[in-house]
Parts: C-alpha cells; structure tokens; sequence
C-alpha cells in the first residue's frame, strides 16, 4: 500500500508519519510538496500535524489554498483514502472535505498529553482492526482542537456513524472530565459522508512503538492496510 | 575625545577601551565603526569578563569534536558516525522586559545555533527561574514565559522535553530564562561557521532586517537596566513559521557541497555573524547595506549592521554555487541575497553602494580587551558560614505535615502544568518525557539514546560559590546516571551579576572553578556555553546560578529507568550511604530550610569520590537490569524523593530503617550524592555487590507497597494526599491563590 505524506511549509509531523508508515509498517512512502497536482500514485494521502503556513488566520486556512489541496479533492472524490491527522483534520474542515471546524481549546492553552479515545465504529477503513468500544490510549498535542459544528451537522454526523473516536476515561466512558480540549460530543475524530476521509486530532503516529509509550496506534494502520486489495 | 560619554554608555563601552580603539586603529573610528566595536567588544559577543576564567573549563576529551567558544555551539562524538551538537544560552533581560517574546526569541535562539552547526534540532530543554509567584508582578513573568516557550517551541517541530523552574525572591526583579537545545548530525556533515577561503560568498537568508533589537548585545545583555520601558524596542519579535521553513531550508542546504559555512544571526547581528565568519575562515570580508532587504525605509549602514531581527541566517556559499542554493532557498519560499564576500587581506569593510563606510581589521574586532579582575570573598557569607545549624529549632508540625507542605511548594511540586503546554513527543523519539531526572530519547536507527537534564541550584552557589559550582555539576550527571546514561558531555549557563563587584567576580571565578572540577571528575567536559551576567536590578545581584545542561549517553536506550516504583514487594535501597543520618549540616541551603524556618544558611558539600562512585554503581545496576526504578535525591531530601517514586508508580512504601539524629535533617536535608533504587529481592545480592565492587554504600530503606508513604515513628501519609499536594502545588500559586 503506498502512501503519500503531504509537506505544507510548516508541517512537522511528516517525518514521523513516513518513519512509522516505512520503518514500523513496512510500506513504501513519499513526500507530496504542497505546490505537487497529482497523487494518482497512492492509495492512501496523510495529512499530517504541524502550523501549516504558520497557521496564521485560522490554523489550515491558508494550505486550504495550496494546489495540493485541490489534488486532494479529487484524489477523496474518486474514492482514496486521506487521513488528516492533526493540522491535517483542520486543514481537511476548512477545505470542507469535513464538516465543522477546530476551535481553540476551550482552557486557552496548547496541550500534550496522553489521552483515551473510544472507537466508536469499526466498519470504517480507518478502524476495521479494532473492536467497537474498544479504547485506545493516544498522544495529542494541540492548541486549536476543540471540535465544533452546528447542531444539525452534529445530528448528521451521529446518524452517520461518522464520530469514529470520542475522548473518554481509561474505562471508556464518554464525560467531560476526559475531554482534553472542549470538543462538542467529545468528539476526536470524525469520517466524511462516504467513509474514506478521516479528520483526528490525535496523534497515532506517536504511539505505534512501546519504546516510546505505546502501540495503540498501530490499530488505525492496520485498518488501512486491510482496507486496500494489493 | 571626539565622541560623548553619553554614546559610549549607550554602547557600553569605557573610555579606556574608546582610547584603546583609537590607538590600535591609528584614529578615531566613525559611528558605523564605533557600533560595530560596541557590539563585538560587548560582554555578549567578547566575553571579556568571563574568557580569563572559562579558559579554566578546557580539557581534552576524546570525544569533544567541537569545545566552548570554537562555534556556534559544542560537539561531541558520540559513535556509529553519528555526533550531538548542544548548547544553552540565556535570554534573561529581554525576558524582563517582554516575557513572551523574550522567552520566544530566546528558543529561536538557541535553534539557530545548533541547525547552523548542520544538525537536525531534535530536543529543547529550557532551566527557568522566577521571584515568588505570591507576587502579582512575577505571575505575570512566568506566565509570559511559559507561553513564549509554549508559542514558539511549539510551531517548530522539535520537542521540549523537560528542563526546571524554581522561584526564590532573588529572582523577583531578574528572571533567569535559559534554553538548550540539542541536535543531531553525521560526524561528517557537521557544518562550521566560516566564510571558508576569499572569493565565497555571503549570502543572507530569511526575516527582512528591521531596527529591532539594535544594542541588544552591548545594550541589554551587557549591563545594569534601571528603567525597562527605555528598553524595549530592542526586544525583537518572534516568527516561529519562519524559524521552522529556515531549520528545513537550512539543512538541505548543509546536506549539499555548495557551501562553505553556515552563521546565525544572533547578538549584534550582521556585523557580528561576518565579522565572525570572516575571522574562522582567516579571511576578511565586504558586504553592500543596500543589497540587505529592509523592513522599513530609511535605515542607516549603522541600523543594518547592528538590526537583532530573528530568524536570518548567514550561509557562506563557495563562489560559483549561488544558484544552485539559491534555488533550495527559493523552494522554500525564502529571501535569499548575495550580500558581500570574503576577502583576502583580514579588513572588514562595509560600503552602501559604492560608498566605503566603515574599514576595520577583522582581527582588532574579535580582539576583545580582557579583564581579570581580583574578586573580593563577600562580607555576608561569614555570617552564612558560621550559622549554627545545630541550634535550628525542630518543627512544630509533624514531619507528615511538613513532607505535604514540601510537596506543595512551587519549587519542588510538579511542573506538569507547564510541561504539558510544551509538545513534546513530535519527531517520536521521546523515550522519557518530561517530569523524570533526565529526559530519554532513542536516535531512530542504531540501537542507541540520550539523555538530557539541566540542573542548577543558586542557593548552594550563593552560599558557597566553588561547592556550589561542583554541585551543579554532580547532579546533573547523577540525574542523568539515575536514568542509566553515561555523562558525556557538560553545556554551561552563568548567570551572575555585574563582574565589575567584586564580590560579584569572586562568586563567578570560584562557581566556574567548581564546575571545572566536577567536570573533570566526572568526565563530562564543558563543551559550550554561555555567560549572562549585569542580572541585577538596583543594586542587587541574582542568586549566582550556574545552570548546567547535560548529556548522557545510552549504549542500549532500552535500558533505562525512570523513578516510578514498580511492583509491591521490591526493596528500596538507597545507593551512597550506608545509614540515614539527621546532620544539622546536611540542611544548609536546603530547601526544608528556607521554606520552614525561613533560613538560607549553612555550608552545603560534596565529597567527588563518593559522587562518581554512586553513580557508577547506579549506572551498572540499571544497565545490567538489575533495579526497577532509581531516582535522585535532590530538593526536598530523601523524604520527597521517596514521595516522588510513590507517586509517579501509585504505590506505597513501608519503611523499616532506623534515624539517628534529627529527623528533619535525616527526611528532609539535602546530602549529596545519594539515589533511591528499587529492585525485586532476587536481585539484591547482585545490587550488592555492584556497590561493593564500584565502591559505594548502601542501605536498605524498606519495600514497595500498600497505599502509603510509612516511616516508622515519622511518617505516614497516604500516596492519595501527597499526590493531591505535589500535582496540584504550582497551579494553585500561578492562579494566585495561597500555597
């Protein structure tokens, strides 16, 4: 399954996703520069974290412009999968491949740390290899991730099973006290209407190794490998 | 004389050094010539207090690539082709005076140094240190601080992973804001800082050049500030994104063969970065003003020269190679000119067109006067000295009472509400985070790791300068010898107050002749470093601290420890002393001390031989996997340091050893060079005899389990309480509610 790991100026997270996506998951991958048109050579584009273009304005405002978002576009639109991670899930909001935006959390401050999250669906590409409910312990670092649409997006997304992941507890369950950042319905992470966008803030990519804290996130990976016939 | 003593005080420069100038150069120097003097003869950029007595950190080191002074920061070797590139530096006036700024530019700062050197940053450590957070103005201070970190640090990609913060009133006026960073390379890329032969080119790179930050060097950092508000349009302004694009930029570029060097533009910006490359490459140099890109009209040569703007950066191109970097640079979206080049003949000259505006020989510039000056023992420390400790009332609480209290000082509870706004797991190598002794990083592709710590503590310096200094040392390495890494390699920060007191020099010469010692004990010479000194504000100097930063070294990363007991039933041990004794003396400059009886008194000390060998027994029980955990004993005493292991594991610990003497002195005194260790029972023979054969003692304290911290007759408090006091500590005093 190849990969192709967006580069805005700015991003930061490219690195680790290409380590993990290369070195843990054995899987060919590439850098895709933010001024590249076509990525009709992958099968699956990772958005990853970072202050894309410094993120001034509004954090993913300004990439939403580059020329490869709009080979993103229509990359989502023939059916590839994207995973926005991060400064990816806002670039995604504001680019409108996902509804709803990434507000500045609620307590005014960045925040990294663990965190749990409940997947809430595995019929997705992006969580088949986990189990519905089952809680994943994960890393964010963010200053502009708390989650926010209107309450009828809200209603769609709920009847769409397209919240994937909520924070919750260590035991899964789904309050205020495990919500890091102020998102509405605690929500982590969330699907496009066809499945094959994911928009998360938290960051797998740093927890697929127990050296460096875990391997919760090897389950999103894995998803996606099953996800494609080779 | 043909210029005022007004502007050669704006410049901080004597009328000594004027007349010194004017003779070496055969006449007066112009305005232009006169900044540039002003800058590169400042304390900042010529050391000219602190050189005499630095010269007393070097030693031979086989695996020092790159020692203090020689570059834009110090290398070590560290194997397998591989090199770390380090260095600390402080930002404590601009921090006065604008603290979210100050502290942000001092980050990217730091950044630049190590990416200049061709390393890839991969770790940020910042030692911070505050007046009394009871004190609306200093909430404000380290707000601010903490934010400019959080702000910039984060944006760029490279990790915080750890580092201090104290208070003490002697910060109030003066906070001290120091950032390391540490970096990566292959042994043979590293990159230097020089023009290479005559005929290169001098390219500048990034942020347009503003009237920002003009005296920052000879102005701010370079002496005693009575009015803040004059001061502040030399405080520059930060731009993280850009500071992220050159690190990027930059590295591709050193991963080429079309250069010949790479400069920051740091203290004294251009006129410093060429003078100084100039002198590395043994060459002199030209450079046209008008070709440098302005960020306002109107700019005069002098305003170029000496403009603090961030985030640009000097590349010293070979002749011929300018399109080839000038196309990475442009991929990037950079501003990137061709300013000048280097010359043969060792003259610096700068024009604005065709007009010559200033001509001085690259060799007078760099040729700093040296003071050594004959420091004079302060009068108060009799009175510190002779206080008898003995005669120090015990506490009416009770020693539970006082370990809660402990717990919830800002100086010794958790930092968590700070670190958690650094990222610090970006780049994925973070092994341990913040919070531990030492940071743990792994290097992606060989089997080895770091580790990385800053220690310093201005109360010891200030009560003993030279023990003070040996004890910085020792405990950084002994944090880093807790982790299970070898020291290898020493970055110093000195901050002091204005080296013109005498009293002021004799703190600084016996604090650097402190750390030369430990360092050579321990084996970790000093590679880099920096020297901040004038931090007083009227009339009262800061505490002297030397803060140091450390680096470690892990043959296997994925042996190490962290001080979290791990399994009820292990037996805690404390490696480095065979009893727990309550010596009054081990209370001097503790911080039980100040907090409880409000006392900065005594003598502190350090025996060396006993410090290595701690260490050395502590290094071979983690490494060969013998203890579980393994934490030092620093703040707070052994009582604290077992608190910390509870509460970083969630488990208790029954204590069976016997005190004699005090008790305060004996749970809360601060003797060096001890470790609190837990190991399985099977394994205490083999612990054992790693102390035997290392020569360190030993004692056993108890064993891990049920749910609190119980030392019989003392103490008993349940991990829920001290977990409560510790976490919650620094937040209750930020928000400004009493501790």
């Amino acid at each position: 399954m190849k990969f192709g790991i967006v580069v805005f100026p700015g991003t930061w997270s490219d690195m680790d996703c290409y380590h993990v996506v290369t070195d843990v998951f054995d899987q060919p991958a590439e850098y895709v520069w933010h001024q590249e048109t076509d990525l009709s050579a992958y099968d699956c584009v990772i958005l990853p974290g970072g202050f894309s273009y410094g993120d001034y304005l509004r954090p993913g405002a300004i990439a939403r412009f580059s020329p490869v978002m709009r080979a993103v576009e229509r990359f989502a639109d023939r059916g590839g999968l994207v995973l926005g991670i991060c400064n990816g899930f806002q670039v995604l909001c504001e680019a409108g491949l996902l509804p709803g935006v990434l507000m500045r959390n609620v307590h005014q401050q960045y925040r990294c740390q663990w965190v749990h999250m409940r997947v809430e669906s595995s019929s997705s590409p992006f969580s088949r290899a986990a189990a519905p409910g089952q809680v994943v312990r994960i890393p964010i670092g963010h200053g502009e991730g708390s989650y926010y649409a209107d309450s009828s997006t809200l209603a769609e997304l709920e009847r769409g099973d397209r919240v994937l992941f909520r924070y919750c507890s260590e035991d899964g369950e789904v309050n205020d006290a495990a919500n890091p950042n102020g998102s509405l319905g605690n929500i982590a992470g969330i699907t496009s209407s066809a499945g094959n966008v994911l928009g998360m803030m938290p960051h797998p990519e740093r927890c697929c190794e127990a050296l460096v804290g875990g391997e919760d996130g090897k389950a999103i990976f894995e998803s996606l490998l099953r996800s494609v016939v080779v | 004389m043909a210029v005022s003593k007004r502007t050669l005080d704006e410049l901080a420069i004597s009328e000594r050094e004027y007349e010194a100038i004017v003779e070496r150069l055969g006449r007066e120097p112009n305005q232009l010539e006169l900044g540039m003097f002003g800058s590169l003869w400042s304390e900042h950029c010529g050391y000219k207090h602190s050189k005499p007595l630095l010269r007393m950190l070097a030693v031979d080191s086989p695996r020092q690539l790159v020692g203090p002074g020689e570059e834009n920061a110090g290398v070590v070797d560290i194997g397998d082709g591989l090199a770390i590139v380090m260095k600390i530096e402080s930002h404590n006036h601009p921090s006065a005076i604008e603290p979210y700024q100050g502290a942000a530019t001092g980050v990217g700062g730091i950044v630049r140094d190590i990416f200049a050197m061709g390393a890839r940053p991969i770790a940020l450590l910042n030692s911070l240190r505050f007046g009394p957070l009871t004190e609306q103005r200093n909430r404000r201070l380290f707000g601010g601080v903490v934010a400019g970190i959080s702000g910039y640090g984060n944006c760029i990609g490279i990790p915080d992973v750890g580092g201090e913060i104290s208070f003490s009133p002697s910060y109030s006026e003066n906070p001290l804001v120091n950032a390391m960073c540490v970096g990566v390379v292959e042994r043979d890329r590293l990159v230097r800082a020089t023009t290479g032969g005559p005929g290169n080119l001098l390219m500048l790179v990034g942020a347009d050049t503003g009237r920002d930050g003009i005296h920052g060097a000879s102005g701010l950092a370079s002496r005693t500030f009575e009015d803040e508000r004059e001061l502040r349009p030399t405080v520059q302004v930060g731009n993280p994104f850009l500071e992220k694009i050159l690190i990027e930029a930059c590295l591709e570029v050193a991963g080429t063969d079309h250069i010949a060097g790479i400069q920051d533009l740091g203290a004294a910006g251009l006129a410093s970065a060429c003078v100084e490359a100039a002198e590395n490459g043994g060459c002199g140099m030209e450079l046209d003003v008008s070709l440098v890109p302005r960020r306002e009209a109107g700019m005069s040569p002098y305003e170029v020269m000496l403009s603090e703007s961030q985030e640009r950066m000097l590349v010293l191109v070979k002749v011929g190679h300018e399109e080839e970097v000038k196309r990475i640079f442009d991929r990037w979206g950079l501003e990137s000119n061709v300013i000048g080049r280097a010359t043969g003949d060792g003259i610096a000259r700068i024009y604005e067109g065709d007009t010559l505006k200033g001509e001085l020989p690259v060799g007078l510039l760099t040729d700093a006067p040296l003071y050594r000056l004959k420091g004079v023992r302060p009068d108060w420390l009799d009175a510190t000295e002779a206080y008898d400790l003995e005669g120090v009332p015990l506490p009416s609480q009770s020693p539970s009472s006082v370990l809660l209290r402990l717990l919830a000082s800002p100086n010794v509870a958790s930092k968590e509400s700070v670190f958690r706004q650094y990222d610090h797991q970006v780049q994925t190598d973070t092994v341990t985070g913040p919070g531990a002794d030492a940071a743990v990083l792994r290097i992606k592709g060989v089997s080895k790791g770091i580790a990385l710590t800053t220690d310093g503590n201005g109360r010891y310096c200030h009560l003993a300068p030279y023990v003070g200094g040996m004890i910085a040392v020792a405990e950084a390495c002994r944090n880093l010898s807790s982790a299970g890494a070898e020291p290898i390699a020493l970055t110093d920060c000195l901050n002091f107050g204005n080296p013109e007191r005498a009293d002021v020099y004799y703190q600084m010469e016996e604090c650097i002749k402190g750390i030369a010692q430990a360092s050579k004990a321990l084996g970790a010479p000093v590679v880099s470093g920096n020297v901040s000194l004038y931090n007083e504000t009227r009339g009262a100097a800061v505490y002297p601290t030397a803060v140091i930063g450390a680096l470690g070294l892990f043959e296997d990363v994925t042996r190490h420890a962290t001080p979290a007991f791990r399994e009820a039933g292990d037996l805690v041990l404390l490696l480095g002393a065979e009893e727990v004794r309550g010596d009054a003396a081990s209370m001097a400059g503790a911080e039980y001390l100040e907090l409880v009886h409000g006392l900065v008194a005594g003598v502190p000390s350090i025996d060396l031989d006993r410090e290595q060998a701690v260490q050395r027994a502590c290094r071979r029980a983690v490494t060969e996997g013998v203890v579980k955990s393994a934490h030092d004993c620093s703040e707070g005493g052994l009582a604290v340091a077992l608190a910390e292991c509870c509460i970083a594991g969630g488990l208790g610990f029954r204590g069976t050893f016997p005190i004699s003497g005090r008790w305060d002195a004996a749970l809360f005194g601060e003797d060096q060079s001890r470790i609190v260790v837990s190991v399985s029972p099977e394994y205490r023979a083999r612990l054992e005899g790693i102390c035997r054969e290392e020569g360190a003692g030993w004692a056993l304290l108890g064993e891990v389990g049920g749910d609190s911290l119980s030392v019989a007759g003392h103490l008993e408090v349940t991990v829920r309480e001290m977990a409560e006091a510790w976490h919650g500590g620094l937040e209750r005093q930020a928000a400004g509610q009493a501790g």
